[in-house]
This record gives C-alpha cells, structure tokens and sequence, in this order.
C-alpha cells in the first residue's frame, strides 16, 4: 500500500539532482568493453558481508578469483563531533564517522546495498555512488526515511576508486555536512603489493562562526555559496591524522593511499610535503603517472598515491593551496621511522655569516688553495657521518681522527671508498664497523682530492696530500673496468 | 465551522502558491482556496482521546497496512502516554492513513502541501533545526504564533501534508541571487525531500500532523 506510485517519487528526485548537477557522472557513458572476463557471469558463491572501515584504516583486499555477491551494510546517523579543539558540529554521517565508511568490492562484485538511516534522523537521506554505472547512481533506489532501511543491488563493472554521497535535496549541504566516503572496486589483479593502506578524504566544512570560534558551529549558507569554507580537512576534522593519530611507516615501506575529496566545492592539490609520489592514478583511473610532486583531486573525484620513503622523518600531507594547510586546518602526517641517511639528505651541516656583500668578481675555482676546497668538501659532504672534527660516531660511522685505518691504507684504496662506497665491516682503532658508506662519485677530482687531503692532515693526523691527478688515475681505472 | 473548530483552528485567507518544483517550466502557481488550519500541532493528549474513541487504531489492533511497527511506539502502552510522551507535546510516530483518521474524526483533513506552505509562508524558520538529529523526547508545543496565529510550523516536528511526495518536478534551480533566499529555499528543499521519503504506513519519531478544514471566512 502505497500512496505515491514510485515512479513518481523517481522522477521528484532525480529531477532534483539533476538540476543540482551540471557535469554529473550520471550523463550517459560511452559503451567500453569491460576487460575482466568474469564481470558478467553470475556469483553463484554464498553473500558474503562487507567488512566496513573506519579512516584511516582500509579492509583487506578480497583474494578471490571469482566475482561474489556481497553485502554492504551502510547506516546513516546524524551525530555531534569535533572540528577541532572545542568546536562541534552536527555531522551528518554513513557509519558515524567523516568520512564513510571504506567499502572494498572486487570488479565484478554484485553489491547489494543496505542503507540504514537511524530512526534518530531528522532528515531522508541515500547515496550517489559514483561506481554504478547507472542513473542517479543508486540515489533513487537507495532513498530512504527516518527510521527505515532501503536496499538495492548493483553490479561494480568497473575498477578504479569511487566516491559515494549522498544526493538528498539540498544535496550540496548533506556533502558540506560529511556525507561521502570511498568504495574501492579492485580490478582482478589488484593494485599490486603495498606495506600499508590507508584512507585518506578530504572536505570542507562551512560554519556559522569563524576558524576556531568555540561550541556547537551551525552550517553558513552564505559562505557555502560562496565557496569560501572556514575550515578544510582530511578525515572529518581538523588534526585527524596528526601527532599520536598520524600515519606510521617505515623507510623503504611502500605507502598507498586511497584518497578521496568530498568537496563539495574546492578542488584538492594533494601533496606530501618532502615526498615524491612513486606511482599516482590520477582521478583514480587506470593508467599511472609516476614521479609526481602534487596532484589534482577534483571534487567527488579520488586518486590512488603511493610513495616510499628512504629518510626518515614527519611528512606532512596537505592540501597545497597553502591556506587551506596553515588556516583551515588541512594537514595531515606520515611519521617514517629508520636510520637516518645523511648521503640522501643531511641536517644542516654549518651555519654561515653572511653580510649581505658578495664579492666584486667571484673567485675562479682554480685561485682556491687546495685545503680550502678540500676543507669546504668535507664540510658539505663528509661530516654529516664522520662528524665535523673526524670523531665519527661510536659504533656508527668511524673515526677519521688519529684513525689506524687511514694511516695504513694505501692512498689508492682509500680514494676507492670515496668514489665507490664502502661496504663494511672494516676495523678502526679496535672497532668494527658494519654500515654503508655511499659513493660519491659526482665529486670532482679535486673536491676528492681536497677532502682526503683534509683529513689526512687534521687532529692528529700527520699524512701526505692526496692530488686530483691520483684521483683521476684511480676513477679511470676503475672507470675502465667491465 | 462550528465554535469548537473556531477555538482549535484560524483561517488561512487564499491565494496563488508558487511551487519551487513545477512539473514544467510553464506550470502556473496552485491556486489555494481560503481554509482553516489547526493553530498547534496535534498533541499525544488528543490522540490518547481519539485512539480510546477509536480502538481500531490502538497500536495493538492497527491494520500493518496502515501503520509500521513503529507506530505510537514510545507510549508506554496502547492506552497510556508514559515517560517519554509529553501530553502536551506533537504527537509523532503516527502514519498517515492514522493522521487521516484522526481529521476525519473531528471533522477535517489534512491540509494540502500548497496549504501547508503557503500558511507557513513568511513564518521566521531557522536551519539549526533541520541540522540537528530529533531528539528522544518531543518538546511540549509552545513556540511564538505567527501573524495568523498559527504555532510551530517550523522547529518542532514534521507535518504530514495530504499529497505529500506528490511533487512531480521536472527542474527547479539550486542557485538564486540571495543567500537569505537560498537558505529559505534550502529549507524548503528538505521539506519536500523529506515529504518524498514517506509512505503512507510510515511512522516517524519527528512527524506529527495538524488538520486543516474547509471553509470561508467566519
């Protein structure tokens, strides 16, 4: 018994989102074979329920050779949560937290839907998601009262990383106010191996008071409208990821992120800063770029990042229109732990007084006295492990200072390390040492030369120059070998 | 109308009602006839009153056609409103066809979605109230009347319209030239969205009703 048929009600709605939706996803797409085989044969295995995540945490990719018929159990629930230190806002929610829940299908997957929308709503809610291929993307289907659940099917033909939202009139202010989240359909093959996964999403949020102003912050039309947030953030509020909540790896960890921009307006340059993304599927769409410093994430759209990291250290994820990071509340962080690598990058070695005067003509580099270019080469690039006066680091980097090793090894050998590394264990003064020295070949003849000269002739040590020629004749030869 | 309806209701005059959803861009307005609304909201007092005259809607003997298994839910019983009802506050978690009944009985209907709106119309509302989730006890009614002296359209619970989700909409902008009319539109939107997730067998925990009757000027 039904009062208003539901055609009816399809029509109010879609007419809705339609006229709030200029460039939506919902406009017809171009007939693409799908390339997984098995995309249209019928799951024929038992449902299987959808482990559902929180962000940043991501479920377990499905290692299943066969597309399934899975269950996904979303509820809505409109709660009260932080911004940021004393500020609240009523946020409207799929699973209670901002984001959404993280849904993870295979291509393939029929993925029935179960939206629950608490019976403590006030208002109707659904969801758009952006991997059905489909009018309205399952927002007609899955529109669903206070106090009622709603289900429907769908069939993920298609990989890639997805938004979902909800599309409820007004639907820019059910966005504003958190409802989006991530589905991730992996194509058969997967994404390849990772160390860690997390989930990532950004959003605005428009609030009555400014930035930090304290209580309960009302959403402000006048701001949504203009575009002009009071506060962007990854995961629902500011400092979600940060300090004792920040993501961890370490070095030599492969990291990837699935990254989502909930908007509902502004356009992300997701960016680490200090890192360099490996690999980006930009938009999330099949095809990887690599090496890239900041990507575009469109509103509604999403990206898949990974990095490695070989210095250890806090990176900070932001949103690169700066602002946003330093006022708005946009930084999240990766904290990577493991030795440090000064041949990668150093601290800062030495800190010079500089008066503002350069000098009339720059001096040639061939008028430099030898030690000079020598001592400046081992400040630059030396003393980051050996330390400043050759003392090394006990059990660490050896010592240069009144060294045993340097004193009985042949100029030759020694000139080697310097260009070609060393691998220990090597013996100095009775200890033994176990590191990895790095080559430095991009040195010239007569920064090496310099450098050893330096070394052979400070804190004690008494030994002999080293000339740019012997080091010429030690990187030809070796330069000459198969 | 006889003086005890007088007492309960006020007279809304007429006039033309702009949908913001028209079915085509060249639809005219809805021209609203003069009627009487009820000045509250429905209380769980009067309800109690109706549902001991009318047993057939007990929550305990109510067709599940007509009514969800939410229906009067946080009475304390079939016949007793209990901790979590004020006497004095809307009733809720009532469903339409009950809602029907309930006017019939005291000699009314519900009113249109264009009555609806257009006796609102101009009556101050504020979005906090839609931002934030129903809470578990209904207020009592006692907001400020509006020029006609109608109380608590807005900011206390959901009405049930008559043709509620009826809206056959083919366009209607998101955009408008002011914000304060964007908001007003905004809230309207969540109205209509909200009205359009309902069947008639639905019960609510932030949806009442009052009732509307037909009729001129007294």
């Amino acid at each position: 018994m039904q009062f208003v048929p539901a055609i009816m009600k399809a029509s109010w709605l879609l007419a809705v989102v339609a006229a709030c939706t200029t460039e939506s996803h919902e406009a017809p797409r171009p007939a693409v074979t799908v390339q997984a085989p098995d995309v249209t044969s019928t799951p024929t295995s038992r449902p299987i329920i959808a482990q559902l995540t929180s962000a940043p945490e991501v479920p377990q990719r499905a290692w299943r050779q066969h597309p399934a018929h899975v269950v996904v159990e979303l509820t809505v629930k409109e709660v009260v949560k932080p911004i940021a230190p004393g500020v609240t806002y009523t946020f409207w929610t799929y699973g209670g937290d901002v984001p959404g829940k993280f849904i993870r299908v295979r291509q393939g997957d029929e993925v029935e839907v179960h939206l629950k929308n608490d019976p403590s709503s006030k208002l109707p809610h659904n969801v758009d998601f952006h991997a059905v291929a489909g009018p309205g993307g399952g927002a007609v289907s899955t529109f669903t009262a206070p106090g009622h659940e709603s289900r429907f099917t769908f069939r993920a033909t298609r990989p890639g990383l997805y938004v979902y939202h909800c599309a409820t009139a007004p639907v820019p202010m059910h966005v504003a106010n958190g409802m989006y989240g991530l589905i991730l359909v992996d194509p058969p093959e997967g994404y390849g191996r990772a160390d860690h996964e997390y989930y990532v999403m950004q959003g605005e949020l428009y609030t009555a008071g400014k930035y930090h102003a304290p209580g309960l912050q009302t959403f402000d039309m006048d701001k949504g409208i203009d575009e002009r947030p009071t506060y962007v953030v990854f995961n629902g509020a500011e400092g979600s990821l940060v300090g004792d909540k920040a993501i961890h790896a370490k070095t030599g960890d492969r990291v990837r992120l699935y990254v989502g921009n909930g908007g509902p307006n502004l356009v992300s340059s997701f960016h680490v800063i200090g890192g360099i993304f490996d690999k980006v599927y930009p938009e999330a769409g099949l095809h990887p770029q690599e090496d890239v410093q900041t990507t575009l994430i469109p509103s509604g759209g999403a990206a898949i990042v990974e990095m490695t990291f070989d210095v250890p250290g806090t990176y900070s994820i932001v949103d690169h229109s700066l602002f946003r990071a330093f006022n708005q509340g946009a930084v999240a962080q990766i904290v990577v732990d493991g030795p440090s690598r000064n041949d990668l990058m150093t601290e800062k070695i030495t800190d010079l007084r500089y008066d503002g005067n350069e000098p009339a003509e720059a001096a040639p580099a061939a008028q430099v006295a030898d030690d000079d270019i020598g001592k400046a080469t081992f400040g630059r690039i030396c003393a980051a492990c050996h330390q400043p006066q050759g003392q090394g680091i006990p059990g660490t980097f050896p010592p240069l200072a009144k060294s045993d090793y340097l004193a009985s090894t042949a100029k030759a050998t020694l000139i080697g390390h310097v260009l070609h590394g060393l691998q220990g264990p090597v013996t100095v003064n009775g200890t033994t040492y176990t590191g990895q020295m790095p080559p430095m070949a991009f040195l010239s003849d007569d920064e090496i030369a310099g450098a050893l000269t330096f070394a052979r002739a400070s804190w004690g040590n008494q030994l002999d120059k080293v000339s740019p020629q012997e080091v010429g004749s030690v990187r030809g030869q070796t330069a000459s070998k198969p | 109308m006889s003086a005890a309806l007088v007492a309960l209701a006020v007279h809304v005059a007429g006039g033309a009602y702009h949908t913001p959803f028209p079915a085509s861009p060249g639809e005219r307005a809805t021209e609203v006839a003069a009627f009487w609304l009820d000045r509250e909201p429905v209380t769980n007092r009067e309800f109690l009153e109706f549902v001991a005259q009318h047993p057939e809607w007990r929550r305990d003997r109510v067709k599940p056609v007509l009514a969800d298994g939410r229906y009067l839910a946080s009475w304390a019983a079939p016949d007793a409103l209990g901790p979590r009802t004020r006497p004095h506050a809307p009733v809720v978690d009532v469903s339409w066809f009950a809602a029907r009944a309930f006017c019939a009985a005291r000699g009314g209907r519900l009113p249109t979605e264009a009555e609806w709106e257009l006796a609102a119309a101009g009556t101050p509302d504020e979005l906090a109230w839609y931002e934030a989730p129903a809470p578990d006890v209904v207020p009592d009614i006692g907001g400020a009347p509006n020029a006609a002296g109608l109380r608590d359209l807005h900011g206390l619970v959901w009405e049930w319209v008559e043709d509620f989700g009826a809206s056959m909409v083919a366009g209607g902008g998101c955009g408008t030239a002011s914000s304060s009319a964007a908001t007003a539109e905004y809230m309207t939107y969540m109205r209509f969205a909200f009205r359009s997730s309902l069947e008639g067998r639905f019960t609510i925990g932030s949806l009442g009703f009052r009732c509307a009757y037909d009729g001129g000027a007294p």
